[in-house]
């Protein structure tokens, strides 16, 4: 990640410098979430938590995957679960990741009403540990926990 | 920070993509069945001359093995490119070196082993001596990690592009002239009698080099198409 001018910095150090150190403390979905289709979601949250450092347990994926309401279909691949099913098997990575930094993309695109206030409570919980979560989007996200900034960016 | 998690980020990823190719296994079986299609066409087509068949043998087959490489190399990070696996790789801790490394690894276990294994059962069809088909396996196991290796950065270099198959091979095959020649080298010396040590060594030693700056050169590439 390269910005157009200025310099990023984590904990006072230009990223650049912190390579590894950085990208331990950050959890990024962006807008392609990542999902295997051939795997079930179970699967895919266990391969990509291994892949980025936080091994899980069998156990462990299927709690998090039921919270966001895909118990019972943890086992099924991915290409029979709806979009926004697909999406949130993605964002049960939030829930096992242990990062502090989360940068979200479109984090609430194609989810329904019930399925956005739990990620509005998730990402609500993180700030209330002390995190922070950098989340763009077009939707209205409601957060009541911890400091909560706006950035409107027109255009 | 410490080698466990390294090594098992390797692991993830070799099975990752093991579980997934066996998920799509008619890929895998596509390419098994391309080399075995076009090493047989030759046979067919010339007749049953043995002395001619066994002299044009090792670059048959291994003109194959190469054409049949092309085929498997465009689908390393073309799936992972378009759902964004590629990204959250790239944003791992641990070095990109090593997310190509497994990922080439799987690869070639998936694309690259079977066809080694099969090539000297239709080395037969050229009526090649035992001694030969052993020498035709041996080349083939050191020489086709290379392909995967040198394809590697072939498949970062076009990814996202359109026609990037073409490309690939436009990029990939002139690279694979000296593993073509070593390799089917090896097996004619073999043939001719003579020696076939020197030839298994270059290719040897090209393994070394590749297995160096292949997964470097494709991390390169990796990071100017993602960014």
């Amino acid at each position: 990640m390269t910005p157009e001018s200025g310099e990023i910095r984590w904990q006072g150090a230009p990223i650049r410098s912190l390579a590894e150190e950085y990208s331990r403390s950050v959890t990024y979905i962006g807008h392609r979430i990542a999902v295997k289709e051939e795997l079930s979601s179970l699967e895919n949250l266990r391969i990509s938590s291994g892949l980025t450092g936080t091994e899980i347990t069998i156990a462990e994926a299927q709690e998090a995957l039921a919270r966001l309401g895909l118990a019972g279909r943890e086992n099924l691949p991915a290409r029979f679960l709806s979009e926004g099913q697909r999406r949130r098997s993605a964002l049960a990575r939030l829930l096992t990741c242990n990062t502090k930094l989360w940068l979200l993309d479109e984090v609430l695109a194609s989810l329904d009403h019930a399925a956005s206030t739990l990620i509005e409570s998730i990402i609500g919980e993180h700030l209330n540990k002390g995190g922070i979560a950098i989340v763009a989007t077009h939707q209205e996200l409601h957060i009541t926990a911890g400091s909560f900034q706006r950035l409107e960016l027109a255009s | 920070m410490s080698a466990p998690s390294t090594l098992s980020m390797f692991r993830w990823i070799v099975a990752r993509d093991l579980t997934l190719a066996w998920r799509r296994r008619a890929d895998v079986l596509a390419t098994l069945f391309f080399f075995v299609i076009v090493v047989s066409l030759f046979p067919l087509g010339i007749g049953p001359e043995t002395q001619l068949l066994r002299s044009i043998a090792p670059g048959v087959v291994w003109v194959a093995a190469l054409l049949a490489s092309m085929l498997s190399l465009g689908r390393v990070f073309a799936n992972d490119y378009q759902d964004g696996t590629l990204e959250q790789m790239l944003l791992t801790p641990q070095p990109l070196y090593l997310v190509v490394l497994g990922k080439v690894f799987a690869q070639w276990l998936v694309s690259e082993v079977p066809l080694v294994l099969i090539a000297p059962l239709i080395g037969v069809q050229f009526d090649l001596a035992p001694d030969t088909l052993r020498i035709l396996f041996v080349s083939l196991l050191i020489g086709t990690p290379i392909l995967s290796l040198i394809g590697s950065i072939g498949a970062a270099l076009t990814l996202g592009l359109r026609g990037g198959g073409v490309l690939i091979a436009l990029l990939i095959l002139p690279l694979y002239i000296p593993v073509l020649i070593f390799g089917a080298g090896a097996v004619e010396a073999s043939i001719d009698g003579m020696s076939p040590q020197a030839n298994l060594y270059l290719l040897a030693a090209f393994l070394v080099v590749s297995l160096v700056f292949a997964p470097w050169a494709t991390s390169a590439a990796l990071r100017i198409t993602l960014e």
